[in-house]
């Protein structure tokens, strides 16, 4: 059995009035545990509408959501259970910081749940670590850390309520180039050790592909292809059509197969890319047009 | 949840009453209140109401956003309507010890509700056809003679605007935050009254450092285009009376007078100077 199961998931906003708008339409499909996945899309494909149903936060229009094989809205009174169970990050996390210390904003979730004292600390300690966060800095307000700290904290605060399945949506966003890296190392690790299922929603090709196992494409509110990461940029051109950016490496690939030149275009890191030209120059591979 | 609240509800269109500036609107709305409360019978009352109904006719609104509005209201109107019924003076019609409901007081009870409803149409019809930034434009403007009591009327305008501005994008950020804490267990339907509000402070808290923060940033936003206050600042549209506004003031002259003259010669509906 999948750990999370979509059947024909849809959503409508504002249902009713004149500024009603399709934003998910019909997506099915299977999560299994362990998995990390990518969510990718335009503005306003629906790809966070579609992550805020994952958790309950909002009821889909139709269609429903099978965690291990339940309906999360089954019993609405326990839609509490289900977010623990599916941990959501914002985007923008660190607005929702509110507590004294970094240390007791971190613990609300786990308090929220219920565990013990020693069970939340020593959680608030191991999540802490996860994203990076001095401990000398969990004592301090979280208004005092800087952008990115709070952002770790942010973060910190729904890992420590240890969910079988992380989302993520757009984690990088406003951070610089080396800020986005550290992250997205650190969410890599915490999938590596803890070996959960993690779902990262970004708009950058870049960053998603270097991660994930598999990668879900929405476009205007339908599921747009939902495959391995080398079977979505083989369709390069087609992902450029809907308006996404590809890796530039992959860019570059694409541009060389037209020229001509027997490369696979499937390809998304340099060292791939490297390890492709150098087939090249072996054999005389240049076709006549 | 959140979005479902609807604020400075304006309408875009084409309609007479869009064309028209927003200082003849905010000024002949005045009038009409003003004369919605002159009108002492139901000759009176037929006339401003006809004339109100003609309005919203040419509002290009459409009339279940006027529905709408009267929604808001219906509880008061009930309420005074039904206490006004028992009001009444001379012979009852029917009785319940010491309740009783006579000629007059059918006659009070529709009258103050027609008045009520003529209230919120007409206001509703000026803010469904005026943009916020309009009315407020219009009203910096109209105040402006109260300067020489040295009252601050382009800032008083100013902060209206902005608070107008933000009222959507706070809405937004507090739908945000509540899913975010939502997200993290927290419970905002169940407990007592104090558990309850303790469940606030995870929304108010960040709302409050998100306000400061917008606050900020628009100040040095405003700051670093020169912005110094009113004097000498220059508007890219200036308001203009055109016909449309002489049109509907010549119009609304005429209601008034015949409000009036409804008033003097026709004999009052109602009993004391209500």
């Amino acid at each position: 059995m999948s750990l999370l199961e979509l059947k024909n998931l849809s959503f409508t906003y504002g249902v009713g009035t004149a500024f009603e708008k399709k934003a998910v339409n019909d997506v099915s499909l299977t999560i299994e545990k362990g998995e990390f996945i990518g969510i990718i899309g335009h503005t306003g494909s629906g790809k966070s509408t579609l992550v805020q149903m994952l958790n309950g936060l909002i009821q889909p229009t139709s269609g429903e959501i099978l965690l291990d094989g339940e309906n999360i809205w089954k019993n609405p009174k326990k839609i509490r259970n289900v977010r623990f169970r599916v941990g959501m990050v914002f985007q923008y996390p660190e607005y929702q910081l509110f507590e004294e210390t970094v240390e007791k904003d971190i613990a609300f979730g786990p308090k929220n749940m219920g565990l013990s004292q020693d069970e939340i600390s020593k959680r608030v300690a191991d999540s802490a670590q996860f994203v990076g966060l001095k401990p000398e800095l969990l004592k301090k307000s979280p208004f005092e850390l800087s952008g990115g700290e709070k952002r770790r904290a942010a973060i910190a605060g729904v890992i420590a309520m240890d969910p079988e399945i992380l989302i993520l949506d757009e984690p990088t966003a406003g951070l610089d180039p080396k800020g986005r890296d550290v992250l997205l190392t650190q969410i890599a690790t915490y999938h590596k050790i803890k070996k959960n299922t993690v779902l990262l929603v970004s708009h950058s090709m870049e960053d998603i592909s270097k991660i994930s196992d598999r990668i879900l494409v929405m476009n205007k509110g339908n599921m747009y292809a939902f495959d391995t990461v080398k079977n979505i940029f083989s369709k390069g051109e087609d992902l450029e059509r809907i308006g996404l950016q590809i890796p530039q490496i992959t860019k570059i690939m694409i541009g060389l197969a037209k020229n001509g030149y027997d490369v696979s275009t499937d390809v998304y890191t340099v060292e791939q890319a490297l390890l492709e030209i150098f087939k090249l120059r072996k054999g005389s591979v240049y076709k006549e047009k | 949840m959140m979005k479902d609240i609807t604020l400075g509800q304006y309408f875009p269109g084409k309609s007479f009453l869009h064309k028209m500036d927003p200082r003849m609107k905010i000024i002949l709305l005045t009038c009409f209140i003003v004369f919605i409360f002159v009108a002492k019978n139901f000759y009176g009352l037929a006339v401003i109401s006809s004339a109100i109904f003609f309005v919203l006719c040419v509002s290009g609104i459409s009339p279940k956003m006027y529905f709408k509005s009267l929604k808001a209201i219906i509880f008061i109107l009930l309420v005074t309507a039904g206490l006004n019924l028992f009001y009444g003076t001379g012979e009852p019609l029917w009785q319940w010890k010491f309740l009783a409901i006579t000629q007059s007081g059918i006659n009070t009870a529709v009258f103050i509700a027609v008045r009520i409803i003529a209230l919120v149409l007409i206001s509703a019809s000026l803010t469904y056809t005026t943009s916020p930034t309009d009315l407020t434009d219009a009203l910096e403007k109209l105040l402006k003679p109260l300067s020489i009591f040295h009252v601050q009327v382009h800032e008083i305008a100013m902060m209206m605007t902005i608070a107008l501005r933000f009222i959507p994008t706070l809405l937004e950020e507090t739908d945000k935050i509540m899913n975010a804490q939502k997200a993290r267990g927290a419970d905002f339907e169940s407990g007592n009254f104090m558990a309850r509000l303790k469940a606030l402070i995870p929304i108010l808290i960040p709302l409050f450092v998100s306000a400061f923060r917008r606050a900020f940033d628009l100040a040095v936003a405003m700051e670093s285009r020169c912005y110094h206050g009113g004097d000498g600042r220059t508007r890219m549209r200036v308001l203009k009376y055109t016909k449309y506004d002489f049109t509907a003031l010549g119009i609304s002259c005429l209601v008034f007078a015949g409000v009036i003259l409804c008033s003097i010669y026709l004999p009052p509906t109602l009993r004391t100077g209500m």
